[in-house]
């Protein structure tokens, strides 16, 4: 049930679309995972009977492909796991929608999140929880657990899911499969329903890096919709090399702080072994304002999400409540329609950018972030990729740290800064820790995709964690 | 730290309706999360300056031409998710 | 000196709609929207729907360029957009991407005729944002039930041209907004008469007291009355021991008057910050460039007219109010006799098109120098040429047409003029009983010319052409400066006529 993309395209052509489709069908139907708030059935199917018929063809040709809820599907509904939208139904695709479509992927369901892309386990889906495959009582990691879960647990080969702080990285990690978080800029976010705009990528998940590549190479480059997306078209797939001679590693000590597991330190120190083996260089760097990067990340990532999320009023879609006057309306329909933490943070944000804690939180948060990219810059004048365990901990339990804001929020203390610097990073699985995957996260340069793919795809070549698959599913 | 009443006040000015058991409820957890905040006061950023975009792009324009590639929406679908409409017109509350 | 009895200060906001562009600032949508269905114009971007993202306009900023150089501010190298946070239904996002730290322009003023002379209005800035929607209320705001809303003017282009607080009364304020109009008009960046074109918030205050800011004004009267009503609301606050607070009224057309805004509380925290989606405009270059490109503007053209063509001041002014006026008089003015040619465009023609409302463009140049020939020829009296040009704009035809049609044209006006004077010499007591104040005596000399004419003539411009002969001297009555009198003696009678037609009675032999 787990195939390739080259499997599944050996499969099409020997039967059809037809059946590749409805088998995932199938198997998402009977899942106990939650791993889809909705599944596009109909127009899945009427699709591929399309591709099959008229023979046509693309890199995705047929595949059935998982898309997280927060990226905008025309005529299929998105709802950003929030009850405020509910039954909102796009009247246009996301930029990355229209690539996939043009490369005949075929969108089988929506997968779960976190509500509006805050959180770091899905838990505060308004659809409830999505289970880890692993392990039926963990958390799949989060924002983008719906997709990840999917992925490792057979129900769709490729997903694309957003990364602000980790989102897509950490459910990779605890699910034990590969997602990749380009370079800011590389995929366009025309379509993606905005959590934090300055921090927040589109990112492919699949079993192996090569189909991540695949996926990438498909959904990245230029969109003069998108006022941030870069002109830089560059064929990913054709870097994909097993070999890392030469590859100049450097490993930030701040990553492996107090909270980190000593199994997940002790896979993702035998994996920089792994590479030295094969050829590569390490080096201790020194990234002092890591420790910050939290603090920093929260302050920008509430404040731009309290901005982004005043449009939803009821008004013009989703939720509406009673009538009152205008403004009280306003304040009970997303009293109503949002969950806590979307509220918390809206809260917060709007404090750190309001008179009088403007300096003090969201342009201090600023500063730092210059800090935190600099540090970036300064390690890779000496190195080309840093190394990092993605997440601190294996998987935690449902319900472990949702009342805990903090203890989640420290959770991210890996990822974060990759999003402040803006610079590229994918986590690949590496091993286990009581039968839960551990991800190790390979970070590049700007706009350096070509090297962290490599490294990841040759460490991938020589290792077999990414074969692994849970049991029982 | 925020009180009570700054947060009536925050609730207001983030339009969240918020009861007194939500402010019961939210006021420890968010004083919590700002205290955590002021871990940014122990670095020194004199003279460092913010990032507001963190790539030196600039000038990124549209020229003023009429979108070919299917931009506009139709009345229709402009109101196709639209809780309450009259006369091709969004429908919302009166304002007093 | 002006001396402001009650303190009043008043500062203007005008938002400017770039209407002339064919997209709004933001995204693709046409701008004309007029007259359209509601939300027949709207797409992702400017609905604010989830997940869309604006792109700038570039001709947008280049119009933003030119009237910050016609306002004679300083354009900024470095400019960036920002996002103002509040809520309203004609809002779809929550918050409007606008200019807030470095606008694109500021620093400039503009000059107008104060209440005692030239007085300097400053412009604080003038920036770049996007205009909202438009709400459709079930009779007046406070009363309606619910709100409509269309989202076709949302995202359209504008300019917000901010003032200093340097007015001191409505009358100013709305000699500003003339003015203000004036200059832009000129830059061929927007449609002053379209609907919304130009919409305008006041700032008042009196007395150094907090000031009350007036929103949903749509026209400059509306604008003089708003601010003439505060003016009096806030003498009665005071008067009556109270304080004057700062707050939003919304101006009442219908009623003329400025109610109260407030709702739960009116802090204004629009919590501005960078938009995230937008990169920085570096465009320092744009404006030398762009400053090229401008028309002679209205004060310029003005003084260049009075000192060129030698008219008067008034004339100069009114001329150039519109650009396409100012272009039609000089057209004609470099054919025709530039005095009259002011006179005939400006009190004449424009007083025609404003009663008609319509603009100089439903006139042809080509007409109008027609008619000033065929005045200057003395073919057509002025109220022939009057008739001519309301014919022209009523019916449409040609000067030629008309005359012939409505026999306007002075039997070879030479031919009515000879045998008007040969009237005179050979009846010199008729026309000294005429000069007398014995205005009946006037129908024996029209006799005589008709009999000379053959009744050819129009009896009524015989008339006119004795009277004009015999009061003002001075036939065809077009300049009314006066003409040197003299007294001459035909016959037996002194008869006073003009130094010209004395001469010319002199060389006709007649004296």
């Amino acid at each position: 049930m787990w195939a390739s993309i080259n499997e599944l395209k050996e499969k099409i052509h020997a039967g059809s679309s037809e059946e590749v489709v409805a088998e995932y069908l199938e198997r998402i139907g009977r899942s106990k995972l939650n791993a889809f708030i909705s599944t596009s059935g109909e127009s899945a199917i009427s699709r591929a009977k399309e591709i099959d018929a008229n023979d046509i063809e693309g890199p995705l040709a047929g595949i059935p492909v998982a898309i997280k809820d927060n990226i905008s599907t025309r005529g299929i509904q998105t709802t950003c796991a929030s009850n405020i939208l509910k039954g909102y139904v796009p009247p246009y695709d996301a930029h990355v929608i229209e690539r996939l479509k043009d490369a005949g992927a075929i969108i089988i369901g929506k997968t779960n999140m976190d509500e509006f892309a805050m959180g770091t386990s899905t838990e505060t889906s308004f659809y409830g929880a999505t289970k880890n495959p692993w392990d039926m009582e963990r958390v799949p990691g989060g924002s983008s657990g719906g997709s990840a879960a999917a992925v490792a647990g057979g129900e769709a080969p490729i997903a694309l899911g957003s990364d602000t702080g980790g989102s897509v990285r950490c459910p990779a990690s605890f699910c034990g499969v590969v997602g990749l978080k380009p370079t800011y800029g590389v995929i366009s976010r025309y379509g993606l329903i905005a959590y934090a705009n300055s921090l927040e990528q589109i990112g492919p998940f699949a079993t192996s890096v090569r189909d991540v590549t695949t996926l990438f190479d498909v959904v990245a480059g230029y969109d003069p919709r998108d006022s941030t997306s870069v002109d830089k078209e560059v064929n990913y797939s054709s870097s994909l090399e097993n070999n890392v001679k030469g590859l100049r590693i450097g490993v930030p000590e701040e990553y492996f702080g107090e909270g980190t597991d000593e199994k997940v330190e002790k896979a993702v120190r035998d994996s920089i072994n792994t590479l030295e083996e094969l050829g590569a260089k390490t080096t201790t760097v020194k990234m002092p304002h890591t420790k910050y990067a939290l603090a920093a990340y929260y302050i920008i990532a509430m404040s731009e999400a309290s901005s982004n999320l005043a449009r939803f009023d009821g008004m013009r879609y989703g939720l509406r409540t009673e009538d009152s006057d205008w403004h009280t309306t306003f304040s009970q329909v997303r009293a109503s329609g949002f969950g806590d933490e979307v509220k918390r943070r809206i809260l917060l944000g709007t404090y750190a950018l309001s008179a009088g804690y403007h300096d003090k939180y969201y342009l201090k948060a600023l500063k730092v972030r210059t800090l935190i990219k600099q540090d970036f810059e300064r390690a890779f004048k000496d190195v080309d990729v840093l190394i990092t365990p993605t997440m601190p901990y294996p998987a935690f339990k449902l319900g472990e740290k949702i009342d805990d804001p903090i203890s989640l929020y420290l959770a991210d203390v890996d990822t974060v800064p990759i999003n402040l610097a803006g610079v590229p990073s994918i986590s690949v699985p590496c091993g286990f820790s009581g039968g839960l995957p551990i991800g190790l996260q390979i970070i590049g340069k700007h706009f350096d995709e070509a090297t962290i793919l490599r490294a990841a795809y040759t460490f991938e070549e020589n290792t077999d964690f990414h074969t692994k698959r849970p049991e029982g599913m | 730290m925020i009180t009570r009443k700054d947060l009536t006040h925050i609730g207001w000015l983030s339009r969240l309706e918020l009861s007194e058991k939500d402010i019961e409820k939210y006021t420890p957890k968010l004083n919590s999360v700002l205290d955590y905040f002021t871990e940014l006061d122990d670095v020194d950023t004199e003279g460092v300056p913010p990032t507001y975009h963190v790539l030196p792009l600039s000038n990124v324009f549209r020229e003023d031409e009429v979108s070919a590639q299917g931009g506009s929406l139709t009345q229709e679908e402009a109101l196709s998710n639209a809780p309450k409409t009259q006369d091709g017109f969004f429908k919302a509350p009166r304002m007093m | 000196m002006y001396d402001n009895p009650d303190g009043v200060m008043i500062g203007l906001e005008v938002h400017v709609q770039l209407n002339k562009l064919k997209t709004k600032v933001f995204c693709g949508c046409v701008t004309d929207y007029h007259n359209d269905p509601p939300n027949s114009h709207v797409c992702p971007v400017c609905l604010g729907l989830p997940g869309s993202m604006p792109v700038i306009n570039k001709k947008a900023v280049e119009a933003a360029i030119k009237i910050g150089l016609a306002l004679n501010c300083k354009v900024e190298e470095h400019t960036q957009f920002y996002r103002k946070n509040y809520y309203y239904p004609d809002l779809p996002k929550g918050f409007q991407i606008t200019q807030y730290d470095f606008p694109i322009s500021s620093g400039g003023y503009v000059m107008i005729e104060g209440e005692d002379g030239e007085l300097r209005v400053g412009i604080t800035r003038a920036h770049m944002e996007e205009d909202p929607g438009r709400l459709v209320h079930e009779g007046t705001i406070d009363k309606s039930k619910y709100t409509l809303i269309d989202y076709n003017r949302s995202g359209m282009a504008l300019i917000e041209i901010v003032s200093d607080p340097d007015m001191r009364s409505p009358k100013e304020a709305r000699r500003y907004l003339d003015k203000l109009r004036n200059i832009v008009g000129y830059l061929d960046v927007f449609d002053g008469n379209l609907e919304g074109a130009m919409r305008v918030d006041a700032n008042i205050s009196i007395m150094g007291g907090q000031r009350a800011e007036i929103k949903n004004i749509s026209s400059f009267k509306g604008a003089e009355r708003a601010l003439l009503f505060e003016i009096v609301r806030q003498k009665n606050v005071l008067r009556r021991g109270g304080v004057v607070v700062q707050e939003t009224r919304h101006f009442d057309e219908a009623r003329e008057i400025t109610l109260s805004m407030r709702t739960k509380e009116e802090a204004h925290d629009y919590r501005y910050f960078p938009e995230p989606d937008l990169v920085p405009l570096k465009i320092s270059g744009w404006a030398p460039a762009i400053k090229e490109t401008l028309p002679e503007l209205p004060d310029a053209r003005r003084m260049r007219f009075v000192e060129q063509y030698g008219i008067k001041d008034d004339h100069a002014k009114a001329l150039t109010s519109e650009l396409k006026l100012a272009i039609f008089y000089e057209d004609v003015a470099k054919k025709a006799d530039p005095k009259t040619a002011a006179v005939w465009v400006c009190d004449v023609l424009k007083g025609e098109l404003n009663y008609r409302d319509l603009t100089v463009e439903a006139f042809k140049k080509e007409h109008m120098l027609s008619v000033l020939e065929l005045l200057a020829g003395r073919k057509i009296t002025e109220d022939g040429a009057v008739d001519i040009i309301r014919t022209l704009l009523d019916k449409g035809g040609s000067p030629e047409e008309i005359i012939k049609e409505k026999g306007l044209v002075i039997v070879a006006g030479d031919i009515v003029e000879t045998a008007a004077l040969e009237a005179i010499v050979e009846n010199p007591q008729a026309a000294a009983d005429y000069q007398a104040g014995k205005v009946k005596a006037l129908n024996s000399l029209v006799g005589v010319v008709m009999k000379k004419t053959k009744g050819g003539a129009d009896a009524r411009k015989v008339r006119e052409v004795l009277i004009a002969i015999l009061s003002d001297g001075f036939y065809p009555p077009i300049e009314r400066e006066k003409i040197e009198k003299t007294i001459i003696k035909i016959g037996d009678v002194m008869v006073e006529v003009s130094k010209p037609i004395a001469n010319l009675l002199k060389k006709m032999g007649y004296v």
